[in-house]
Order: C-alpha cells, then sequence, then structure tokens
C-alpha cells in the first residue's frame, strides 16, 4: 500500500511539472465550452425543455463535462502502457514486485488528482462565472458529485487500460486509441448529453460503460438521475462498472502476461 | 553442494509468426531458444554470450519470468519465474541496457527512493546502502537531476544503483555498457567486480562487449541457433576453437617479410610485422631475434571475438572445416 500511494503521488507530481500544457489544456477547455454552451443555448432558444432538461440544465452538464476531461481522460492521453507494449519497455515493468494494475491504477489516479485540482475547479470556475449554471444547494449533492467524479476517474483508467492492454495482441494500439477518442466523447454525454439523443439511442448509451464518465456524474449534479435509486443508483453504475473493468484488466492482464510476447531484444 | 541458483535444463521458446500476403496466410512456429541447460552456483559471474538473434534475450526473459517457456525447465533462486514473476522480481536485480526502470520526468533521486516501498526495506537500510552505492558509482552530482537530462553512463548507473538497493542474490544484465564510452565502462565493470567479491551477488550478463567478458567472467556459455554451443572458462573456449596468438615485431628498419620456422608472417606494415605463431612463442622469439635488428617485441593473445566467432562459424560447418583467415 505504501508503495501506491509513493507511485499515486509521483503521477501526480509529474504533471505538475508541465504547468503550461496545463494552463493551456484550461484555457482549451474553458474556451470550447463557453462555444459549447453558446451552441446548446441557441438550441433551447426554440424548445425550453428538451426530456426534462432546462437549457441551465444542458449549460451545467456542458461545464461538468469540461470540468471532466482531464480527470477522466476521455480525449486521451492514452496510458503510457500502450506505448511501453509497444516499444517492448513493459519488461521492467513487469520486473516489479508490484501488482501489474494497481501499478498502473495508482499513476493514473495521481494524473487525475492533479488535474482534479489544476483543470477540473478552474474550468468549473469558468462556467459559474460566465453562465447562469443550475448549481446544488444542498451539501450532501456535492459530496455525491465529488464520489461520481472519483468513480469517474476509476471508470476512466478502466477502459484505458483495456485499450493499452490490447497492445499485447495487436502490437500496436494508436488505431484503437484513435477510435476509443471518437467514441468516448460521443457516447459519454460529452459532445452532446445524451438526453438530446433519440430514446432508443440514448437508452442504449447509458447501458455503455461511457455513460459513467460524464451523463450520470451531470445528472447527480443536477439531481436528476433516471436510474432507480437515483443519487445513490447513478453512483452504483457507476461503480458497478468501474468493478466489472478492473477485474476484466485484471484476468486479461494475467493471460496477456502469460502467453504473449514481449517485443524487442 | 549449494543449491544453483539458476537451473536450467532442455528450456525452449518457440513463437508463431504470420507471414505471406493476407490472403494466403501461413503460420510458421519459429525456435527461438532450442535446447539450453545450464546451472549456475551462488557467486559466479558468468557469460553469456551469442551473435545478435542466437537466442540470449529470450533466455534472458524467460530467466525473468518475462516470458513463459515452451518446454524444459527453469527454475531461479529456487523458484518458477513466469508463475512467481512477482516474488522471484523481489530477490533479483535486473537491468536492460537498452531500457530504464527510473521515471523519466523526476530527479533519480525520486526513482531510488520508491524502490525502498517497493521492495520493502527497511529505511535506515535504505539510507546506509543508497550512500554506499552513491560513492561507489559517483552519483551525488546528478542525483536530483531529471532523468531525462542523465547521460546515457549516468543513467545507467542510476539503473544499477535501482537494481541493487534491495540487496538481490542475483543481478541478471542485459548488455549493461551498450553505448558507453571506456572511461564509464571500465567504471561499471569494477563495480560489478567489487560487488561480486564482497557481497557475493552472483552475475549473468549478456554482452556483445568482450572487455566485458575478458574483465569480469570467470565462466561463459555460448548460446547460437539456439542451443548451448559451450560452456567453460575463457582458456577453455580459447581451446575449443583454436585461433593462433600473433607476435608483432618491430624491426629497426623495414625489411622483407620474416622467414621463420613455426610462424607465418601475414601483414607487414613498414618497419612493423605480424606473425602468426604455430608453435611456442619463446622459439621463435630467439629465431627472429638472432636473424634481424628488433626495436621492440609484443606477444597478442587472440581476441576473444575472434573466438567466438571461429566458434559460430564453427557450429554451422563440420568442426574440422575451420576456415583460416
Amino acid at each position: 500500500m505504501r508503495v501506491l500511494l509513493a507511485v499515486f503521488a509521483y503521477g501526480l507530481r509529474r504533471y505538475s511539472t508541465y504547468r503550461w500544457a496545463t494552463a493551456a489544456s484550461v484555457v482549451v477547455n474553458s474556451v470550447f465550452g463557453v462555444i459549447n454552451a453558446l451552441v446548446l443555448l441557441a438550441v433551447f432558444e426554440t424548445r425550453p425543455q428538451i426530456n426534462g432538461y432546462t437549457a441551465a440544465d444542458a449549460v451545467t452538464q456542458v461545464f461538468l463535462a469540461q470540468a471532466f476531461i482531464g480527470v477522466t481522460a476521455i480525449f486521451g492521453p492514452p496510458l503510457e502502457l500502450g506505448e511501453r507494449i509497444r516499444d517492448g519497455q513493459v519488461a521492467m515493468d513487469l520486473m516489479r514486485p508490484v501488482g501489474f494494475v494497481r501499478w498502473w491504477l495508482a499513476t493514473d489516479l495521481g494524473r487525475a488528482a492533479f488535474n482534479v485540482l489544476a483543470r477540473s475547479v478552474p474550468t468549473f470556475a469558468v462556467g459559474v462565472v460566465l453562465f447562469d449554471l443550475a448549481l446544488p444547494a444542498e451539501p450532501l449533492r456535492w459530496v455525491a458529485v465529488l464520489v461520481a467524479l472519483v468513480l469517474a476517474a476509476l471508470v476512466g483508467f478502466g477502459l484505458r487500460y483495456l485499450y493499452a492492454l490490447a497492445g499485447f495482441w495487436l502490437l500496436d494500439t494508436r488505431g484503437v486509441d484513435a477510435v476509443a477518442w471518437l467514441l468516448g466523447p460521443f457516447c459519454s454525454g460529452m459532445i452532446l448529453p445524451l438526453v438530446l439523443f433519440p430514446d432508443a439511442v440514448a437508452a442504449i448509451l447509458r447501458t455503455l460503460p461511457w455513460a459513467a464518465l460524464v451523463q450520470v456524474p451531470a445528472e447527480i449534479l443536477l439531481g436528476r438521475t433516471v436510474l432507480p435509486g437515483g443519487t445513490l443508483g447513478g453512483l452504483a453504475y457507476q461503480a458497478a462498472w468501474a468493478a466489472a473493468l478492473l477485474v476484466l484488466g485484471t484476468v486479461l492482464t494475467a493471460r496477456a502476461t502469460r502467453r504473449v510476447v514481449v517485443q524487442g531484444g | 553442494m549449494t543449491e544453483p541458483i539458476i537451473e536450467t535444463a532442455n528450456l525452449g521458446r518457440d513463437f508463431v509468426r504470420t507471414e505471406g500476403p493476407l490472403l494466403r496466410r501461413r503460420r510458421r512456429t519459429v525456435s527461438a531458444v532450442q535446447d539450453v541447460g545450464f546451472t549456475v552456483a551462488p557467486g559466479e559471474i558468468v557469460g553469456y554470450l551469442g551473435p545478435n538473434g542466437a537466442g540470449k534475450s529470450t533466455t534472458m526473459k524467460m530467466l525473468t519470468g518475462i516470458l513463459a517457456p515452451s518446454r524444459g525447465r527453469v527454475r531461479v533462486c529456487g523458484l518458477e519465474p513466469s508463475r512467481q514473476r512477482t516474488r522471484l522480481a523481489a530477490r533479483i536485480g535486473v537491468v536492460f541496457g537498452q531500457r530504464t526502470t527510473l521515471w523519466w520526468d523526476l530527479p533519480l533521486r525520486d526513482s531510488l527512493a520508491l524502490t525502498r516501498h517497493l521492495y520493502r526495506v527497511p529505511a535506515d537500510l535504505h539510507a546506509a546502502r543508497l550512500a554506499e552505492l552513491t560513492e561507489l558509482l559517483e552519483l551525488e552530482p546528478f542525483l536530483t537531476t531529471p532523468v531525462r537530462q542523465l547521460s546515457l553512463g549516468q543513467r545507467m548507473r542510476g539503473d544499477l544503483t535501482a537494481a541493487l538497493l534491495h540487496a538481490p542474490e542475483l543481478l541478471v544484465l542485459d548488455e549493461p555498457t551498450i553505448g558507453l564510452d571506456v572511461v564509464s565502462k571500465s567504471a561499471i565493470r569494477e563495480f560489478l567486480l567489487r560487488l561480486n567479491t564482497e557481497r557475493g551477488t552472483t552475475i549473468l550478463l549478456t554482452t556483445h562487449d568482450l572487455g566485458d567478458v575478458e574483465r569480469l567472467c570467470r565462466r561463459v556459455l555460448v548460446i547460437d541457433h539456439g542451443r548451448t554451443a559451450f560452456d567453460g572458462d575463457l582458456a577453455g573456449l580459447r581451446a575449443t576453437a583454436p585461433t593462433p596468438r600473433t607476435l608483432v615485431v618491430d624491426l629497426v628498419q623495414p625489411e622483407a617479410p620474416i622467414v621463420v620456422p613455426g610462424a607465418r608472417t601475414v601483414r607487414v606494415e613498414g618497419p612493423r610485422q605480424w606473425l602468426e605463431l604455430s608453435t611456442n612463442p619463446a622459439a621463435v622469439v630467439s629465431e627472429v631475434a638472432r636473424a634481424h635488428r628488433i626495436a621492440d617485441l609484443t606477444l597478442r593473445e587472440p581476441d576473444i571475438e575472434e573466438v567466438v566467432a571461429r566458434l559460430y562459424r564453427a557450429g554451422r560447418e563440420e568442426p574440422t572445416a575451420l576456415p583460416r583467415p
């Protein structure tokens, strides 16, 4: 456990060395948030409510989504693991006396933690300042949002870990990543809230893991969880996907390292 | 008799390759390691040699548990590497010359600090070892430098330190001096020798640098085409693939090639001549000294590189058909 804490701290510190890159991504996330919000406001001009969402709800989800980009890494970056499998550096990772999944989880949660502080908070603050967001008054709801954020980070890791692990079989994960960075934002409610999709499509997307990255946390923030059990149901949905992905990752890791080739001489 | 620290028998590993055009793909099994068997006793330094593609790295991966063998038996520190990789990792140190365990973006010191938690070394013991290694490998000047800014030699010393802070019984090195300059190479060799004599750490290393072998290894294993081609000491290796010694004669002034029984002049360059010996050098030396005015004489042992090259060629042809240069 001590070692995982140390690795977590390393992930955090490591990203904190790239200050300008972080500042730039806050600007990018904020600007995209503003554009996205303005588009949605125009849509809601014609209809004040869509599937129970008001304009304020939609804009709130937009800024939550922008604030979650860095934490869940929904547009990347991929885990370094993929690249390390490709060039054979993974051999060194396998030589550490620590569980493989736990090692990568700890590094990535360090990265996520840094992103919460350095990207999520300022980006969301921009939304609060510029727009009239639908924010909850009760403190307990905010606690639920924080839990949802942690669970979203776990689901984000679980997905990216599987993308990277595919490298053991495919030898190059860049294709997987390219598809993933298209699919993730679309299926998660990041580009457009899922409530604006045709009902049948939305119903399907709500069963997939990506919904746990943005749509479900946004509904927890808005107090509009459509899942049975309300807020707790939403958190349970996220937790279930996080657990499923991590278990799958662990099982596949065991297979991969037993059967598959480490590249390079 | 002490338990061997490494034990392999009939070890082999195949890879399946798919090749050919997309629609008529064929799967072909390639044997990277066919039949390797050797044991290493605690305290030995063993050089594992072979040409590129001979199966050295594949063997190393099987010994460290990164790769499961297709057949045969392998035990390292009494464990089965591929099944007990994590447990084994805690007991051995591994340095792959082309790879690093150090954290690219952070100071060297941070990576070294992590190994304490990684291997559960008590804080005082870790500090004492780090101080010792810092002194031996002269890490002090760059401990606080981010790893990405280190030179190759510095990084290698950092990687060696990271592999040794938990005092492993066995150190596995894959080309530890690759790409290093003469000074760094020699520093690392002297360090490894000291580690072996003072701590009794067993060392298994692959290398293409025969300086490493000559300085470090009392025993060499040669692998060729996935099989053990030689296992013994350096003198034995030289005897297996006999390579003549050379007498370098510096004459006072240039002369015609020397003719002398028991030797053949193979090269002339101004006043310097190279004589390939086929008998006792003493007789040849006295004969040359009698007939010529000599400024200097040197007897050159055959390069291990030459010897190994001959051994590879010998493996491919009939042993009797040793080509003469």
